[in-house]
């Protein structure tokens, strides 16, 4: 069937799949990128990153949280140089760069790392912009 | 034992005489003495940590002044830190602490300029009370009266240091405020993680 005759639509979760990209949460990786290369079983997988850094290895789905980026090309199986050169043709890194996923964790990070007197300066600048908030949301209520 | 010869007269004494310096003693002590110890241990000069230098601004964590920031001056040859506030900012005088009750923030106002060379821990030392005699020392009406009068010496002096490190303070956007405000935990910190 062509797409113009139905209206039935897949699901828009994130499938377990070959070249599915997920984030490790836990262990040794934690943190870095990989894509999935093949399924083991309906909890294991084999994962390969090339680039990020991650060594092709069986990989428990309880430890990683699938990311909606898919490597549309992986073939299944596919070796390490394959793997990295299909990751960098779809531009992985730079679509993962530009998720709010990824700059939501960068910025928890820097908040982290951040000393007591910037601490001090950031509680000023929220500071401000609650002020400048609540005073132009006064000024919209009074002329509604 | 030293001795001293001395000459000593008449023709069948021999000419000299061989006398010691200290003389022993005509009795010997019934009980024994005990022989004090010698102390072979000297205390060693207090190591301080890296991070507490000169012109780094502390949080205090016990006291009067807990949670208070504030700028290290120096460290006293007693193994305390002279710190304040500045007076002006947030109250905290010149003052001694204990480097154990303070935490070392990363942020640091240069001193340089500012001259502590009078600074000692002699400085800081209370001045001796005069004993009243009788029933006035006994109640201390009076003294309780009397409010503490801060002397000259002292506020000059606060206000000399407090002026040479304002100016310092000054440029720096926001320092004088965070100088002004205080330390406390919040919900979900966890001051094992944070940096200063």
């Amino acid at each position: 069937m062509s797409e113009e005759v139905t209206t039935v639509k897949g699901s828009a979760w994130r499938l377990v799949e070959v070249g599915r990209v997920i984030l490790i949460n836990k262990g040794d990786y934690a943190g870095k990128l990989a894509a999935i290369v093949e399924i083991i079983d309906h909890k294991r997988v084999l994962i390969d990153g090339p680039i990020s850094g991650v060594p092709r290895q069986a990989f428990p789905l309880a430890r990683a949280t699938l990311t909606p980026i898919v490597i549309s090309k992986l073939t299944r199986g596919a070796r390490s140089g394959t793997t990295a050169k299909k990751w960098t043709e779809a531009g992985v890194d730079e679509k993962w760069a530009k998720s709010a996923w990824a700059q939501k964790i960068k910025n928890r990070e820097i908040r982290w790392g951040l000393t007591d007197f910037e601490r001090f300066q950031v509680l000023i600048l929220k500071k401000q912009r609650r002020y400048a908030v609540k005073k132009a949301l006064a000024k919209a209520k009074k002329s509604a | 034992m030293s001795a001293i010869t001395k000459e000593i007269g008449g023709a069948n004494n021999g000419g000299k005489r061989v006398i010691p310096t200290n003389k022993a003693s005509k009795w010997y002590p019934a009980e024994d003495i005990p022989a004090l110890k010698k102390a072979r241990k000297t205390p060693r000069p207090t190591v301080l940590r890296a991070s507490l230098q000169p012109g780094s601004v502390l949080i205090i964590l016990a006291g009067r002044f807990r949670g208070k920031r504030v700028v290290l001056l120096k460290a006293l040859e007693d193994g305390t830190l002279l710190i304040t506030g500045p007076f002006k900012v947030n109250g905290v005088p010149l003052r001694r602490v204990n480097p154990a009750y303070v935490i070392a923030t990363s942020t640091v106002v240069p001193v340089d300029s500012v001259d502590v060379s009078k600074f000692t821990s002699a400085y800081f030392a209370q001045e001796k009370k005069s004993k009243k005699e009788g029933e006035a020392e006994f109640f201390g009406d009076e003294e309780k009266k009397q409010k503490k009068v801060i002397s000259e010496v002292r506020v000059t002096d606060q206000k000399t240091i407090d002026t040479a490190l304002l100016a310092e303070i000054k440029k720096v956007p926001a320092l004088k405020s965070y100088l002004g405000s205080s330390f406390s935990l919040k919900k979900g910190d966890k001051p094992h993680l944070m940096k200063f």
